[in-house]
């Protein structure tokens, strides 16, 4: 069986990709709210945010990339969802692959998906003036962090998609995913936030991946807090994992 | 295995849903390349049944073998024998017809994939719509490219839950003609039905399930004599609404 995992997952992979590069939408309407927090961020709310010394756009660009990934997932969730109520998933459960293709094939297009959304704010962003002198290291640093943040947030989603009652259902994961960088380090200093909150802000992930990707940009020591944010990621990634593999398996019998 | 045993063997089946026993018990046995109807109202369990046989569902008690090949030991012979047309056509919207078979084909580890695509869209009548999306095709059409995906590799049995349901009468004659055409090949086919002269046209033996068990089996024949010798009685006849239905419309096969 496991012999045909690789040639399984690489067929219907192609297949979901196909899927985005025919509806391109889903990657714009990904990109677009992150980048209208850009904008209304820099332009609208910024000019009265103290956020140290450097340029706002600047400050601004890694909490906004993690609002991307996780609006992103939400259509990993859809598309998944969109397979098990159709059907086409019992056709794929009936025919002689490997039994954990079809899930990893979302899982792999979700990264895709989520890369190139991630570039197009990103793009948006140098547009509107962020500059970073981060060396080839620091970008692959920051480009392995988005992924394993982004891989996290996709196994959070498959738990969603797999378990939903309804397309509200499914979408509903973004929600509280994109709320929590607001409480957190990604727009504003925590230090300016009272007590509680910045109890909590500070010890959220959010906090602990928008700083090691900020200090990586630019170019400062990320210190202890890249393997808090390491940390944060595999675990969140670990604990969807294992919810997927629960999910799948009371799903697939 | 000789080659005249059983192409589905089914003893003492039992499949419940928490309170709600579903299957109580179902035995049949499926001559090779014949054609099965299994006949019942909603909700008879006719679909957990298929499911069962197809790999996708695990019974509570009792046996059932598909090919020779026990459906709960050896789960991964059997898909490589079978295939399910499922209650809704499963086949990808955004994908072309011919794509949708070219997957199959794919998954299903066939060197040859595009040869055997074009061959089962010409054999489907649907070689003019093949590189449109499938999101444009009527229903119809759908259910015929949902069986000409199941046909790809020649499994020896195939399952079809419910072909005809919610499709207009042209449409559910090209779908007989496609099982008819079948059978006659030398393929074993396990079909479920609420319609009673679908039974009654294409199966070689029915089955009626009713609350979780098999009631009656046989073929029509056979059936017909459980009920009292016909008389002779003359009536009237009337076109049905079908035939007039099809004779204005212009069925010009």
């Amino acid at each position: 069986m496991n012999r045909h995992f690789l040639g399984d997952t690489a067929v219907l992979t192609g297949r979901s990709l196909r899927h985005i590069s025919r509806s391109l939408d889903t990657i714009i309407t990904t990109a677009l709210m992150p980048v209208a927090f850009l904008l209304l961020f820099t332009y609208v709310f910024g000019g009265a945010i103290k956020a140290g010394t450097g340029s706002y756009v600047n400050y601004l660009l890694p909490g906004i990339l993690l609002i991307t990934v996780a609006s992103g997932v939400s259509y990993t969730a859809y598309r998944l969802f969109l397979d098990l109520k159709g059907g086409i998933f019992e056709r794929f459960q009936s025919l002689p692959i490997a039994r954990s293709s079809p899930l990893w094939a979302h899982v792999l297009t979700s990264i895709v998906a989520n890369l190139i959304s991630l570039a197009v704010v990103a793009l948006v962003a140098v547009a509107m003036g962020f500059r970073s002198g981060a060396g080839p290291l620091a970008w692959l640093a920051v480009l392995g962090v988005l992924v394993l943040f982004t891989l996290a947030l996709t196994w959070l989603a498959v738990v969603a998609g797999l378990t939903a009652k309804t397309p509200d259902g499914v979408s509903a994961v973004s929600m509280p995913l994109i709320f929590l960088p607001f409480i957190s380090s990604a727009f504003v200093p925590t230090a300016t936030m009272p007590g509680p909150v910045r109890a909590f802000a500070e010890n959220q992930p959010v906090t602990s991946i928008v700083n090691t990707i900020r200090d990586l940009f630019a170019q400062q020591p990320v210190g202890t807090g890249i393997w808090t944010a390491l940390a944060w990621c595999l675990g969140i990634l670990i604990a969807a994992y294992a919810l997927a593999i629960a999910a799948y398996h009371r799903k697939v019998a | 295995m000789t080659a005249t045993a059983p192409a589905i063997q089914v003893h003492g089946l039992e499949k419940s849903y928490r309170k709600l026993h579903v299957l109580r018990g179902v035995d049949f046995d499926v001559e090779r390349g014949s054609i099965f109807a299994l006949l019942g109202s909603n909700g008879a369990g006719k679909t957990t049944a298929v499911k069962i046989l197809s790999t996708l569902l695990k019974a509570d008690a009792g046996t059932a073998t598909v090919n020779g090949f026990d459906v709960a030991a050896q789960p991964a012979k059997v898909r490589e024998s079978i295939s399910l047309t499922g209650q809704f056509a499963a086949v990808d919207e955004i994908l072309t017809g011919r794509e949708n078979i070219v997957l199959a084909a794919r998954l299903r580890h066939l060197r040859n994939s595009g040869p055997v695509a074009d061959e089962l869209l010409e054999r489907f009548g649907l070689a003019d719509a093949a590189k449109r999306k499938v999101a444009t095709y009527s229903g119809g059409m759908r259910r015929r490219l949902d069986i000409a995906m199941s046909l790809v590799g020649d499994p020896p049995v195939i399952f079809l839950d419910e072909p005809t349901t919610g499709l207009d009468p042209q449409a559910r004659i090209e779908v007989w003609n496609s099982v008819t055409d079948l059978a006659g090949k030398g393929t074993t086919v396990l079909l479920t039905t609420q319609y009673l002269d679908e039974a009654e046209h294409l199966a070689d033996r029915i089955a009626i399930l009713h609350e979780g068990r098999i009631i009656v089996n046989g073929t029509l024949d056979e059936l017909r004599r459980l009920l009292p010798p016909a008389k002779a009685e003359y009536v009237e006849k009337q076109p049905t609404l079908e035939e007039i239905f099809l004779a204005i419309t212009g069925d010009r096969q």
